[in-house]
Order: structure tokens, then sequence, then C-alpha cells
């Protein structure tokens, strides 16, 4: 009986209409993933141009890059995340101001991924670094001696080249994403972790709406991880598996 | 020399070709002339710069100095020997089909794929006609059956077939050939051979680097015999390989035979 009452009231804290708190966790779940697409996907962009820069680039573009990913790296993502978070808005609010502008309230969320981004971006250019590395010349080579402009060689032949290499890698940066978004809590983004304590405290169900969470990120993590699996399969749909030949 | 009058239009011009790496001069002034349907052979010992010398005519690697030109058309380079119009040496490179000792077949594209991958999506070409001209080359090399296979699931002799036919997708002007029997196991030599043999019996301007002195007599119409970046000897096969003159050739054909 005891049992019977506890699990109807834990249905009731969860339920998705208050009093119950199932929708603010869902919304918060819904922001932890969206800030964390963002992140991931900004995390690429500046990892694409950052392991290019480190190979290809200049002397002072492969120094300034070698001092980002140092950076990043090295220090806490908590402190990152509140460095960058109050050196990014309080910055742009120093340009504004110097441009006559009034002082703007920056969302949280582009402040999330601008800020996470950032961090990913670092270490996706490793990722992205050591794949192309991969690749082996001569499937470089065949494509230049047959008059293929660089961008779609880039494109066509090293991308899908790097894709099996970097995956593993970037599987974990997503996975990697999707937690950090959880430390945005300390700049008061309303995201999962957030939600989840707010929850908690008003309702001193502590232990329910931290399994509740927990379940959730493991959710995304499962699904993603089996997403990544097939893209991987997908990537390596050329190359002969080891043991098989 | 025949009547210059009668020969046919001058295809690959080599002149003075000069290449270092770094402060290694590898190739120390070399020239050649390719009319079209010659097939110049260039023989010689490992390191004497075969593979250097065919690569700067498409400039895979830079020459430090000298000129390539491309059926009477110069490639454009900077005083230090880099190209300075890159649509222009992208044009040419599609009229030279090159054929590498590993076949370079891109690994995540199926034959078919590869043979129109540059067809297609460099030269605008439709893509049924690019299929159409694709699977006649297949057939041709015969591996029919196999245009929708991943080329790391082919043998070597596959492989090193499918590439020539990606180069003959492009319909180049010329071929070019380095070493492309030298990574196969001795038994599937013969295949690609065979391949490169009806090329030239077609009257395909080739320019081919190879190890198989028996098979270079059979198919050049010149032979070229590099040793240490400089031309030692050049002349028809039946001079090179019947009379050679120069003392290094005797003794290199001696070491290979
Ligand atoms: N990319 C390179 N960097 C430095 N040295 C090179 C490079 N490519 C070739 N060489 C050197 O140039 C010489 C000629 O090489 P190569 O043309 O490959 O000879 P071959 O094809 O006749 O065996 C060799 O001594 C080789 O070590
Ligand atoms: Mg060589």
């Amino acid at each position: 009986m005891i049992g019977g009452a506890v699990l109807a009231s834990t249905l009731d804290l969860l339920a998705l209409s208050p009093p119950g708190w199932g929708a603010t966790l869902l919304s918060g779940l819904a922001k932890s993933v969206l800030i964390a697409l963002g992140a991931f996907g900004l995390g690429l962009l500046i990892g694409t141009l950052g392991a290019y820069g480190k190979l290809y680039g200049g002397p002072l573009a492969r120094d300034l890059l070698a001092i980002y990913t140092t950076i990043v790296r090295a220090v806490p993502e908590l402190i990152l995340i509140l460095i960058l978070y109050f050196a990014f808005t309080s910055s742009i609010n120093t340009l504004l101001l110097s441009w006559g502008f009034e002082r703007i309230q920056i969302s949280g969320f582009a402040a999330g991924i601008a800020v996470l981004g950032v961090v990913q971006g670092a270490y996706a250019t490793e990722v992205l670094r050591g794949a192309i590395l991969s690749v082996p010349s001569g499937q470089i080579e065949a494509a230049r001696a047959m008059g293929m402009p660089p961008l779609m060689l880039a494109w066509r032949v090293t991308l899908p080249q790097m894709l099996a290499a970097a995956i593993p890698g970037l599987a974990n940066l997503w996975l990697i994403a999707t937690k950090d978004t959880a430390l945005l809590a300390v700049v008061g983004f309303a995201e999962l972790t957030l939600v989840t304590r707010q929850a908690a405290s008003t309702t001193k169900a502590f232990f329910t709406f931290f399994m509740a969470a927990g379940m959730l990120y493991l959710v995304i993590s499962v699904f993603s991880t089996l997403l990544f699996a097939r893209l991987e399969t997908w990537a390596r749909r050329g190359q002969v598996r080891p043991g098989t030949s | 020399m025949p009547d210059e009058n009668l020969q046919s239009p001058e295809a690959i011009r080599v002149v003075e070709l000069h290449k270092s790496f770094g402060t290694h001069h590898v190739l120390k002034g070399v020239s050649l002339t390719a009319h079209e349907g010659d097939v110049v052979a260039i023989i010689g010992g490992s390191g004497s710069g075969k593979s250097t010398m065919l690569r700067c005519i498409n400039f895979l690697e830079t020459p430090s100095s000298g000129s390539i030109s491309v059926a009477g058309e110069r490639v454009a380079m900077h005083p230090d020997g880099s190209p300075s119009d890159r649509r222009q040496l992208e044009r040419i490179r599609q009229s030279l089909g090159m054929v590498f000792q590993s076949f370079n077949l891109w690994t995540h594209r199926t034959v078919l794929e590869n043979l129109i991958e540059v067809p297609v999506h460099v030269m605008k070409c439709p893509r049924d006609e690019a299929i159409a001209r694709a699977r006649k080359l297949l057939a041709r090399v015969g591996l029919a059956e196999k245009e929708g296979a991943y080329p790391a699931f082919m043998s070597g002799g596959q492989q090193q077939r499918a590439a020539i036919a990606r180069a003959l997708c492009m319909e180049p002007k010329a071929m070019l050939f380095d070493e492309p029997t030298s990574a196969l196991d001795p038994e599937l030599v013969g295949e690609v051979l065979q391949v490169i043999k009806g090329l030239a019996d077609e009257g395909r301007t080739m320019i081919l680097v190879t190890h198989e002195m028996k098979f270079a007599r059979e198919v050049a119409t010149h032979v070229i015999y590099l040793h240490n970046g400089l031309i030692e000897e050049q002349g028809s096969p039946e001079q090179l390989f019947g009379a050679p003159k120069s003392e290094r050739l005797k003794q290199f054909l001696k070491t290979v035979a």
C-alpha cells in the first residue's frame, strides 16, 4: 500500500499539467537539447576552420589557434563558462554603449550557445585536425590530378574520407555538449538541471526529480549513441573491416 | 628522325625542367616532347627522378624552373615555378589522365561513382551520359560486373584497371602512368599491362614510367633513360634496348633483366 502511495505521488509530481512538474522538466530538456545542438554546430564550424587553420594556415593563425585550444582545454569548463559568459555579455554591452546604443539583456540561450560553442570548438579543432591527417594523401592527390577545385575537393573527398575517423571523437563531443548545458545553471539559464533543482527544492522530492533528470540525460545519450553508430557504419561503407578479408 | 612536317601535333612538351626538394636537386634540366599517338617510356633506377618528372607534368610537384606545355598551351607559372592560373591548370589536368602506382581510387565511392565523379561534378557532363561512358569503359577493362563494388573489396589488378577507366572517363588527351604495376602481385601484372597495351594500340598518347622493360620495348615509340635527374640516353626502343650506348644504361639493363 505504501509503495502504491509513493508511486502515485511520484506520478503526480511528474505529471505534465500543474501542479505536476513534468512540463517544466520537458521544457528544460528541450532547451538543453537546443543549446547542445547549437553549441555542437558552432563547435563544428569553429573546429573545421580551426583544423584547416592549424594544418594549412600561416604562422600567426597557427599560434593563435594553439593558444585558443591550449587555454580552453586546460581551464575547467565551469570557470570558462563564467569567464566567457560575463566577458561575452559585458563586452557586447561595452560595444553597444560606445556606439551610443542602449545596454541590452543578452538572452541566456544565445550566450549559452556561444560560450559552449567556443569550448566545443577547441576540442573539435583537435578531433578534426587528426581526422584530416588520417586521410591518405593519395586520395587527395587523385582529385588534384584530375583538376578538382580545392573547395570541392575538401567537400567531396576530404570530408567524407575523414568522417569515419572523426565520428567517435565527435560523438564524445556531442555527449559532452549535452551534459555541459547543465553548467549553464550557474549563470541562471533555465535548462534541465536548473529547473530540476527548482522543482526539487520546491517540493522537497529531491530523489524523484534528480532521478527523473538523470533518466532524461540517459535517454538522450543512448539515443545519440545509436545515431552516431549508424552514422559511423555509413561513413565506413567502403572500408574493409579488420578480420573480414 | 622522321620529317617534322609529317609528325602529328604536339601533345606534351617539357623544356629544361629542374626540380629541387629543398637543397636536393632531383631533376637537372630534362626535356621531352610527345606528339599525339606517341608512347614515351621513362626508365631508370629507383630515385633517378622518374616519378618527379611525371608529376611535374601535371604540377602535382611544382617545377623549380623550366616549362610545361600541353597541346601547345603553356602552363602559366610564377617565377618560382608555382602555377599562376588555377583554372587553366585545372582544365589542363582534366586533359591528362594520371594513373598512380597505388591506384588511389576513392574508397568511399563505388567503382562507377569513381568513374563519373570528375566528369559529372567538375566537367559538368550530364550524369546519364557520364554513366553510359563509364559503363562502356568498365566493360572494356573487364569490370562490367564491378560497377557497384567498393574499391577496397577488389584485387589490386581490378583496382588498377578501374583507376585506368576512371582516368579515361575524363576523355583525356594523354595518359600519364607512374609505375602502374609495381604495387601488384606478379600474377595480376598481366591483366593491367594488357589494358595499357590496348590503349597504346589504339594510338593513345601516353607517358609511362615503368620497370617492365619487356613491356616498354613492346609498346613504346620512344624510350628515355633517366639517371640522377638527367636524360642519359634516349631513342627508339630498338636502339635503347638493342644497342645501348652508355655504360650506365648497359649496366642498368643488366640489373633489371
Ligand atoms: N616530396 C619529396 N620531398 C623530398 N624529396 C623527394 C620528394 N619526392 C621525391 N623526392 C626525392 O627525389 C628523388 C627522386 O624521386 P622519384 O622521382 O620518386 O624517383 P623515382 O620515381 O625515379 O624512383 C629521390 O631521391 C626522392 O627521395
Ligand atoms: Mg617512382
